[in-house]
């Protein structure tokens, strides 16, 4: 007993002071980013050719990228001569529609209604299912529950029943195999339920969209409240964009 | 009876693997078994009309890798009952190409998809729709005797699989783990995808093995195309494989903690673990080592700054490591719950043929490292650390004691990076080739094989994850144990399913 006690104090304290103080991201960091319309000559396609995923695409005069699909890889950022293409350090990416990931139409996730607020907005019980993920998303969500994060201050909690959900968060391109399981589980979920889909594999199929094995991401699948970009997207990104969606950061945050 | 013989990374010639009528096959492989080969790959490659099978073992001894072949029609003996290792092997050639190992004693599909070949699997299934995991299932019988299945969707943030366990009241006679929820089609959709956008693939095969598994992939790529990568990348690999191996003991130490309901170290590790994945977010922006090894070396460089800032982090964050793993070791209820829980034997490790902590945990003294070192452990030797219980306690120690070596390992090296470049560029790939590259890994061996054809294009690209040795190692740690303790052997082991799905 004395040892732990010991251990406590030599442990210290170390629960970050997120959202009132932001968190320190490594210099490398690579956060949403930014295209520079101006910047783009507009007559080559290095970009789109060197991205994997095809996340890039010329919507009339104007260099698009996509949220949804991008890996973070900055092969794009790295053979464009004219540094149209930058990344941001800016970790808030969550969105609340498909389209609002693309980088034209950019926009940050916005909190529930007020109805919903008043219900989930301090209480939210969500059951994670992983349908094809590699274990990276799966990792930097299971994070959030260790005292950096602490998660369960916001009334966040990941449950074991579908039962006790309020909704499912997805990561994986939700391969085949799982589409049974997962479709179940949402089912067993009382409504109203939400959709977090975390990962580019959960909201395009990612690198493995056009495999026969996948499905390609939930879009279509399920209705999906929030979008979390990134491969995986580091874990303040994804309490950042629960917070947006519950309304404890954002337009609507309510003193806390 | 010859075979090739390589060295780890090493290429040559794909006319240069012997091939041998199936039955001098069968006795060449048996032989290298009886004297300590272990099975690091097995399997098939379509070739005309038929279909051949590439045997890749590993002689410990000699450090080197023997690789022999033969052709096969719709069925071929099974190896399994006199070779018990290459059982899930045999599983995995008869459902990718619709063959049947006669005699194989349990042969079911590991991954529930249909067969490449296009027509009868080998279960003589068309086109009938293939469900996860419906199949036939081991029974015990008997009164009072019944089932327990699990999965594929767990309570807790975890990847999906299927456990049955046969039981009497608490006690587990038989696991059976049926894995293949996770599989998304990651070899085939290697040889179609271009280079640039194949290694993306292989960091997301097992996205917490994403150092090991694409420093695989590297050197197997700069051995094809005879690129020697300058010896700073070398040591930044090697400083990432042990960053990934000591994050990823740490969280495991801090979920064992969790499952036996130790709360202090549980949570402590769990931060610690974050600690060291932000050490590799430091080199290279991502806590997963996104992006950092490419064929040709690595994308980042540790200057002298960042060098010196990550070997106080490192000392910092193991002090506490120490401080709060040391709490089990001195807690009686913790290491009751650990010692005699999960047991296998040394002489099941090895019929198993398992590989990695868990071997090391049986006795079983292995490790690619120091048994077929390549890049920087060819001049840093890191210390394996082997115990003899087999059970979670000895797994747990494993975990323990190899953090320390790597964690002092990876402070010398970030004292001594070499003065060179960190890339070299790759040219194109010599045609008609194999190569092999074997990869400690932190759960165990990874064994990445290539074969190229002669445009030069990848023909084959064979991944086996140390999962793939291990899983039927839990079935068998589970052996008369308390069905309770399950979570607590499947921490212990630690096992990717998508690693093992691909
Ligand atoms: S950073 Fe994203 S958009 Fe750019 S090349 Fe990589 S995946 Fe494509």
């Amino acid at each position: 007993m004395y040892r732990i006690i010991k251990a406590r104090l030599k442990q210290g304290y170390n629960t970050s002071r997120f959202p009132q103080v932001e968190p320190v991201l490594p210099p490398l960091f690579m956060g949403r980013p930014e295209v520079d319309a101006g910047a783009c000559r507009g007559d080559c396609r290095d970009c789109m050719d060197a991205c994997p995923v095809g996340a890039i695409s010329r919507k009339g005069e104007t260099l698009s990228m996509d949220l949804g699909k991008c890996l973070f890889c900055g092969e794009c950022a790295r053979i464009c001569t004219s540094g149209a293409i930058s990344f941001s350090r800016d970790y808030r990416m969550a969105t609340s529609g498909r389209q609002d990931l693309s980088t034209d139409a950019w926009k940050l996730a916005t909190a529930l209604d007020a109805k919903a607020r008043s219900v989930f907005g301090h209480s939210l019980k969500l059951r994670q299912v992983s349908a094809g993920g590699c274990n990276a998303c799966e990792a930097d969500v299971n994070v959030l529950n260790t005292l950096t994060f602490d998660l369960s201050r916001f009334g966040i909690q990941f449950v074991a029943s579908p039962r006790h959900a309020d909704g499912v968060l997805v990561t994986g391109p939700v391969t085949k195999n799982m589409e049974v399981a997962l479709m179940k589980t949402m089912a067993a979920i009382p409504s109203p339920k939400f959709v977090v889909a975390v990962g580019s594999c959960a909201i395009s199929g990612g690198i493995f969209q056009g495999n026969e094995e996948v499905c390609g991401g939930v879009e279509g699948m399920l209705p999906v409240d929030l979008y979390i970009p990134g491969c995986p997207p580091n874990p303040w990104t994804i309490l950042d964009g629960l917070l947006r969606m519950v309304g404890q950061i954002g337009d609507r945050k309510k003193g806390r | 009876m010859s075979t090739l013989t390589l060295r780890n990374g090493q290429k040559a010639s794909f006319s240069q693997v012997p091939e041998y009528p199936f039955a001098e096959f069968a006795d060449l492989f048996k032989s290298f078994i009886t004297q300590g080969f272990s099975v690091s790959s097995y399997f098939g490659v379509p070739s005309g009309d038929g279909l051949m099978l590439l045997a890749v073992l590993t002689n410990r001894n000699q450090g080197n890798l023997a690789l022999f072949r033969t052709r096969i029609e719709k069925t071929f003996p099974s190896l399994t009952p006199e070779i018990p290792q290459v059982h899930w092997f045999e599983r995995e050639i008869a459902e990718q190409y619709g063959v049947v190992p006669e005699r194989h004693p349990w042969l079911k599909p590991i991954r529930f998809h249909k067969s490449y070949n296009g027509s009868l699997d080998a279960w003589n299934r068309a086109d009938e729709a293939i469900e996860p995991c419906v199949t036939d299932y081991f029974r015990v019988q008997g009164p009072e005797v019944h089932q327990v299945a699990v999965g594929p969707v767990h309570a807790g943030i975890i990847e999906p699989g299927h456990f049955r366990f046969q039981c009497h009241g608490e006690k587990v006679f038989h696991l059976e783990i049926e894995l293949g929820y996770q599989h998304r089609g990651i070899e085939r959709a290697i040889l179609r995808a271009p280079l640039g956008k194949a290694i993306h693939l292989i960091q997301t095969l097992a996205g917490d093995t994403t150092i090991g598994h694409t420093t695989a992939w590297a050197r197997n790529l700069e051995s094809l195309s005879d690129t020697v990568i300058p010896a700073r990348a070398h040591a930044i690999r090697g400083i990432a494989l042990e960053l990934e191996r000591i994050a990823n003991h740490t969280g495991d130490l801090g979920a064992l903690a969790g499952d036996v309901g130790f709360l202090p170290t549980a949570s402590y590790c769990g931060r610690l673990r974050g600690d060291y994945l932000n050490m590799t977010g430091s080199v290279c922006g991502n806590r997963f080592g996104r992006n950092l090894v490419r064929p040709g070396g690595v994308t980042q460089d540790i200057a002298a700054e960042l060098a010196a800032d990550l070997n106080k982090r490192a000392s910092t964050t193991w002090k506490l490591t120490e401080n709060a793993v040391d709490l089990l070791w001195s807690t009686s209820s913790v290491l009751g719950r650990f010692r005699g829980t999960g047991a296998v034997s040394s002489e099941d490790a090895v019929r198993a043929g398992l590989v990695g902590v868990a071997a090391r945990a049986c006795g079983l003294n292995i490790d690619v490292r120091s048994d077929l070192p390549w890049g920087i452990y060819q001049t840093h030797a890191v210390p394996s650390v082997i115990l003899f219980s087999g059970d979670v306690h000895a797994r747990a120690v494993i975990r323990y004691l190899e953090s320390r070596h790597s964690v002092q390992f990876l402070k010398e090296e970030l004292k001594m990076l070499p003065d060179t470049p960190t890339f070299q560029s790759t040219g194109a790939l010599e045609g008609d080739s194999i190569v092999v590259s074997l990869v400690e890994g932190w759960r165990g061996e990874i064994c990445h094989v290539a074969l190229t054809g002669a445009d030069g294009n990848l023909s084959h690209y064979k991944i086996t994850d140390p999962s793939f040795h291990n899983w039927f190692g839990l079935a068998l740690a589970l052996r008369d144990q308390q069905i309770s303790d399950f979570p607590l052997c499947n921490k212990s082991f630690n096992l990717s399913y998508c690693g093992h799905d691909l």
